[in-house]
């Protein structure tokens, strides 16, 4: 491994002006479970690395029904799932918080580092897509605030300018009769990155069979995650039904234009992004009319 | 060219400290200088557990982990499990259910296990195979693992 | 003989001796090993599959703070183009040496091309990316069909295929071809009622040891080396290490660590010839750990493989006819297990005509080495399959099938030798009658699947010398590594012999410089062969001990009473008697008491080179479930029906079951080397390279069956290797009987299944 500074940052100027500083030969650091992969296999050189957990900002972990869940970018997923309310309340998020890597990976890995890794494959991001998640960016000029489906703009690359940093994530809490879930393929059970990734979320009518709003995202598909509108639109102001789920993954599979790769083909993405839509739809739905 | 960093921390309850390069993993620093070989390396990209100990009590791979960042904490290494008297009982079950054959993966399967067990005192099988889906063993298929596992939990339920 | 006997020792299931350090941390693997003034080593590894090596200059390397030595092929002899036996297979020295640092050509990525020396394996990384190789780079042949190809690029100028045992003037990346015949097969095919000709393709695997090679040399003021190394075989390493560096074998000491996994992949050297050189150039001991990447890339894969299967059957079941033809991927050198793979293919039947081809082709990929019954998985995968489309064709139980055709004492195998006593036909009666095979499997998508499998397991040589404490305790000196609790079991066998408890026996793994030549932990031959040196070495202590009763005993006697001899001397249950006259008990404490008052020292030694191995047979049992959506295959149950000759420690026996079936598994379902077109390896990390967790597995459950093997003196067989060879057929019978659908291909990854359900 290149030799680097190491600087653990107190404060949110402090990490900014670094970062400003340093340009493209600063990075954040947050769990380092792909950082420091790339760093030690040489995919990436720096002279500095900006440790971001002991900014107070970017370890918040709180929720409540008025302003939904506010999340530190530099905050661990074992973090997030083991309070029990906010896994209680968000199980469409859980369901990738607790899939990416293995234990020991979660014990370190960042909702906010797997965001700005900006791995199509990524898959926190279809379900913060689905929850219409917020990014609260910090930055020279102060923050701003960008909606999670406009983050990423290429593999590795996203709408972070040159001193700024992902401060903290933004969730809305779920309306009544919401329901999100997250799916992916992969070959093993676990330790594996998606092939592909769906994340589906549903709200329904008083009736809870009308759809009244519908969201799905899907990953490792494009060079960014992307909103399946289309299948979406299929969905809302109907009553659901295994139809309109059909509809929804067939549309959601005719916007996928995924490449081969050592992790699957083309033929067999598309495929897999029917598939996974419609389960996750199942799931979302069942969510929503409170079954599971 | 980087400074030497000075990192201090506890290490098995003891306090310790040690100089590092920023670019150096808690595990080098733990393995090649500081003589804590009983902490595995099988891959050096999080994808083994070989190197498996906890930090402030949540478990992680020492490979992914700067030495720089355990300033200030608290690390649990497999050398601190054991007491002089008598081995863990995750210890002892792994040896009754000859869950080793070549054991280099024996020492992270452990932390991992103790972890588990930390939270989780009464694991499903399920729940033992999830949890210990980040740890690789190439020779014992994980039936002896995961029996020793409940064993010890078993065990361990019944002495508390 | 074994069967009746009621044994004291054997059969139990103690805590191995090595155990506490191994779960503390404190027992030292070979990256453990850490010395004063030690230097850390890097490789430089070729980047191309394949490329002329122009020039090499070193000299920024040399240049950077921190360097203390480069070393290139140039500090290497020049190596005979001979061949040498090196413990578990013949290598030829000049191909040896090439692989330890590349000559002329890189041949494959990751072939190592250059190493440093340095105070930390950082500086020695930054001196290996300061180092100017200049390539011309060559088009790469990565599959066997391309390289045997008309016209292919060559490997090797110059290389011609050895037919039958004669050299031809055929220039070829094939290396060799044999044939095995038995009976007449076209005549057997025309007794066929039923004819069935199939195409398989395996891809190339990883032994996937979790512990990385490693190395740690001193090259001292007096041209000794030693090596720190976790190996198979310390004296193989010493054998391999002599012929590279050019030096006497009694200039090479070996000492193994403890040893994180092997399964045929420890074998060979890569590092401790190139940390040697660099401890000569530094005056340090210099250690070399690879990474993740270089092992996958760098060291013996198992080969990928193209077979062509055709097997004819009467319609009552009888398979009259079987011919074979392998091509398997040698990698860059020659040497793949093609031949144990031709040996083993129909080795659990009595098929009257059988034939077989097998070809050894060099492709660009790194040199292939044992791994787990070499061979025999790849041919199975063909043939277990075709076993399997007779029984369903034909209405036939896929186990009473192999009931009708199954080998049993006195059968011939297609490469000449007959069957000794063997346990076939037990595991498949075994299998029948087990509560798995009769419990109907219910639900959608599902499916079970059977497979049977041989290995021959190997003796080859094996050193133990026993020495007797004051206590009655005794220290057993082996030489062979311990890789899955063989301490144990060697250890057992001596405490049965020596009718003391297990416990004081305290056994050792040494070095060269410490016991007799020994061979590697490797072809399932340590319990059997070392186990069997422990038994006679044990034996030797007894007999010694008895002499010197017989002599005491006789001075204690009246005047004229005739002299005692050993004898007279009995020992059983821990105690010794004398069969005539006096009634004496002395126990095996007394008499370690006594050791000064009678001669001195007592010292059992025993060298042994068995020739009775006994073949391992193994029957497995698989239930799966198949997405119909993605192609996804889960095992639900897994039962592994395997003739063990004896189990001397039957957990650690199951073990090796349970390990051999999850590496069988891993191999059936995703394991694979995927390349992209220029040769270079796409998933080389443990992450993509998916070898099974534990959340991909059930339980399984190893069935013991003992038949034991005479020719042994407890009876034991190699366990250690078949248990791989039925799980890929096994898996792909079980995904038929779920699907409808034939797989000829490894991986049953979930794209290939899916497309073929879609198909
Ligand atoms: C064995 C293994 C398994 C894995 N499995 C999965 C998986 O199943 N699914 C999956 O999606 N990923 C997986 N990953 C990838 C990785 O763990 C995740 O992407 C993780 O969420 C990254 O978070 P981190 O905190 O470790 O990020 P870091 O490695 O610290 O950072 C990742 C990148 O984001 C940048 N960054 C981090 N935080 C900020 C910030 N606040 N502002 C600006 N930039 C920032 C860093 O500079 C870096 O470029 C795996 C990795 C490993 C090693
Ligand atoms: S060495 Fe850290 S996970 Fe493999
Ligand atoms: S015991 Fe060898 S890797 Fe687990």
């Amino acid at each position: 491994m290149q030799t680097f500074d190491y600087v653990a940052a107190q404060t949110v100027d402090e990490a900014v002006s670094l970062l400003a500083s340093k340009g493209d030969q600063a990075r954040v650091l947050a769990g380092g479970t792909d950082l420091i992969v790339q760093l030690r296999e040489g995919r990436r050189q720096l002279e500095t690395v900006v440790d971001v957990k002991k900014i107070p900002e970017a370890n918040v972990l709180s929720y409540d029904a008025q302003n939904g869940l506010h999340l530190g970018a530099a905050v661990a997923c074992h973090r997030i799932y083991n309070d029990p309310v906010i896994s209680k309340t968000y199980p469409g998020l859980m369901d990738a918080f607790t899939l990416i890597g293995g234990i020991q990976i979660q014990g370190r890995a960042s909702v906010g580092g797997n965001l700005c890794n900006s791995s199509p494959a990524a898959d926190s991001t279809p379900t913060l897509i689905a929850h219409r998640t917020m990014c609260v960016i910090a930055g020279p000029n102060g923050q701003r605030v960008v909606p999670v489906e406009q983050f990423c703009t290429a593999p590795g690359r996203n709408v972070l300018e040159n001193g700024e940093f992902l401060l903290s994530l933004r969730v809305p809490a779920p309306p009544n009769n919401f329901g999100a879930h997250y799916l992916r393929f992969i070959p093993r059970n676990e330790m594996d990155i998606a092939v592909v990734g769906v994340g589906s979320s549903l709200m329904l009518g008083d009736d809870k069979s009308t759809v009244t709003d519908a969201r799905i995202a899907l990953g490792a598909v494009a060079p960014t995650p992307l909103v399946a509108v289309e299948a979406a639109a299929a969905l809302v102001g109907k009553p659901i039904s295994d139809d309109t789920i059909a509809a929804a993954a067939s549309a959601a599979a005719s916007i996928a234009r995924p490449i081969d790769d050592m992790r699957g083909t083309v033929q067999q993405r598309i495929h897999l992004t029917g598939v996974l839509t419609r389960r996750t739809l199942q799931g979302a739905l069942s969510r929503a009319r409170g079954e599971s | 060219m980087a400074t030497r960093i000075h990192v201090q921390t506890t290490l098995n309850g003891e306090a310790a400290e040690f100089l590092c390069d920023s670019r150096q993993s808690l595990l080098e620093v733990l393995r090649d200088d500081l003589g804590f070989t009983g902490t595995k390396e099988g891959c050096s990209n999080g994808n083994c557990g070989a190197c498996s100990l906890q930090i402030d009590g949540v478990l992680v791979d020492s490979c992914l982990v700067l030495a720089a960042e355990v300033d200030g904490k608290s690390v649990n290494t497999i050398e601190g499990l054991a007491s002089p008297a008598q081995l863990h009982p995750l210890q002892q079950k792994f040896l009754e259910h000859a869950a080793l054959q070549c054991g280099i993966c024996t020492p992270g399967f452990i932390m991992a296990a103790k972890a588990l067990l930390e939270k989780n005192p009464k694991p499903t099988e399920h729940e033992v195979r999830y949890w210990l889906a980040g740890n690789l063993c190439r020779c014992t298929g994980y039936d002896k693992i995961v029996r020793a596992v409940l064993d010890a939990a078993e065990s361990m339920e019944a002495s508390a | 003989m074994a069967e009746a006997t009621a044994y004291q020792v054997i059969g139990t299931r103690p805590v191995r001796p090595d155990g506490a350090d191994k779960v503390t941390g404190r027992a030292i693997y070979g990256a453990d090993v850490r010395m004063p003034g030690m230097l850390h080593g890097k490789v430089l590894r070729s980047p191309h599959a394949h490329a002329r090596i122009k020039s090499i200059d070193t000299s920024k390397a040399e240049a950077l703070p921190g360097v203390k030595a480069v070393v290139t092929h140039k500090d290497l002899p020049e190596a005979p183009d001979k061949i040498a036996n090196l413990g578990e297979g013949a290598v030829n020295l000049k191909f040896l040496s090439n692989n330890v640092l590349a000559q002329e050509k890189a041949l494959y990525r990751g072939h190592a091309i250059a190493a440093v020396a340095a105070i930390n394996v950082h500086v020695a990384e930054e001196a290996v990316n300061l180092i100017e190789v200049e390539y011309e780079v060559l088009p790469p042949v990565l599959t066997t069909p391309e390289a045997m190809q008309e016209g292919a690029p060559m490997l090797h100028a110059g290389m011609t295929t050895t037919s039958l045992g004669e050299k031809t003037d055929r220039e070829s990346n094939v290396a060799s071809h044999y044939r095995f015949t038995l009976g007449d097969v076209a005549e057997g095919f025309k007794q066929a009622d039923l004819v069935i000709e199939r195409e398989f393709d395996t891809a190339t695997v990883h032994q996937g040891y979790i512990e990385p090679h490693n190395a740690t040399a001193m090259w001292n003021e007096e041209g000794h080396v030693t090596i720190w190394t976790s190996t198979q075989g310390a004296f193989v390493v010493q054998k391999q290490s002599s012929e590279v560096l050019g030096i006497p074998v009694s200039q090479v000491s070996v000492i193994p660590a403890e040893i994180g996994g092997g399964f045929g992949g420890k074998i060979p050297v890569y590092l401790e010839p190139v940390a040697a050189l660099l401890s000569r150039k530094t005056g340090h001991p210099v250690k070399l750990v690879m990474s993740r990447i270089e092992e996958f890339e760098s060291t013996g894969p198992t080969p990928g493989s193209r077979l062509k299967v055709k097997m004819g059957a009467t319609r009552d079941g009888r398979v009259v006819a079987a011919e074979a033809s392998l091509a398997f991927e040698a990698g860059a050198f020659p040497g793949s297990p093609v031949g144990p793979g031709g040996m083993c293919i129909f080795a659990p039947y009595s098929f009257p005509n059988m034939q077989v081809d097998g070809y050894d082709v060099v492709v660009n990929k790194p040199k292939t080495t044992a791994y787990r019954a070499p061979g025999a998985t790849n041919a199975a995968f063909a043939s277990e399959t075709i076993m399997d489309e007779f029984a369903e064709q034909l209405g036939i139980d896929p186990l009473q099938l192999r009931v009708m055709n199954g080998a049993k004492e006195g059968d011939r195998r297609v490469d000449g030798p007959t069957h000794p006593q063997i346990g076939f036909l037990e595991t498949v009666h075994a299998a029948l009658e087990h509560e798995h095979y009769n419990t109907p499997l219910e639900g959608p998508n599902r499916g079970r699947g059977v497979a049977s499998g041989f290995w021959f397991n190997v003796g080859l040589q094996s050193s133990v010398v026993i020495n007797v404490n004051s206590d009655g305790t005794v220290s057993l000196v082996e030489g062979s590594t311990d890789i899955g609790g063989t301490r144990a079991s060697i250890a057992m066998q001596a405490a049965e012999v020596l009718g003391i408890p297990y416990e004081s026996v305290r056994p050792t793994v040494a070095g060269t410089d410490g016991v007799g030549y020994t061979d590697v932990t490797g072809g399932s031959r340590t319990t059997f062969a070392t186990g069997y040196a422990a038994y006679e070495a044990a034996n030797d202590v007894v007999r010694q001990m008895k002499e010197r009763l017989a002599e005491r005993w006789s001075n204690e006697q009246e005047e004229g009473a005739d002299a005692l001899s050993a004898e007279d001397v009995t020992y059983s249950g821990g105690v010794f008697g004398c069969s005539k006259g006096a009634d004496k008990a002395v126990s095996f404490q007394e008499m370690a008491e006594l050791m000064p008052r009678t001669g001195g020292p007592i010292s059992g030694r025993a060298t042994v080179q068995p020739r009775g191995v006994g073949g391992a047979f193994a029957t497995h049992i698989v239930d799966v479930e198949v997405d119909p959506d993605t192609g996804k295959v889960s095992i639900l149950r897994y039962t592994a029906v395997q003739d063990v000759g004896k189990a001397i420690h039957p957990s650690y026996v199951e073990g090796q079951i349970q390990g051999g079936v999850t590496q069988g598994i891993g191999w059936a379902l995703n394991e694979t080397y995927m390349y992209r077109e220029d040769g270079n390896m796409s998933n080389a990390s443990f992450l993509d390279y998916r070898m099974p967790t534990c959340l991909d597995l059930p339980m399984i459950d190893a069935v013991l069956v003992e038949v034991p093997n005479p020719g042994h003196p407890f009876g034991v067989r190699g366990v250690g290797e078949v248990p791989i060879v039925p799980p890929p057929a096994a898996v792909a019978n079980a995904i038929y009987r779920a699907t409808g659908k034939r797989m000829t291909d490894l991986p049953m990854s979930p794209g290939y299944v899916l497309d073929k359900m879609r198909a």
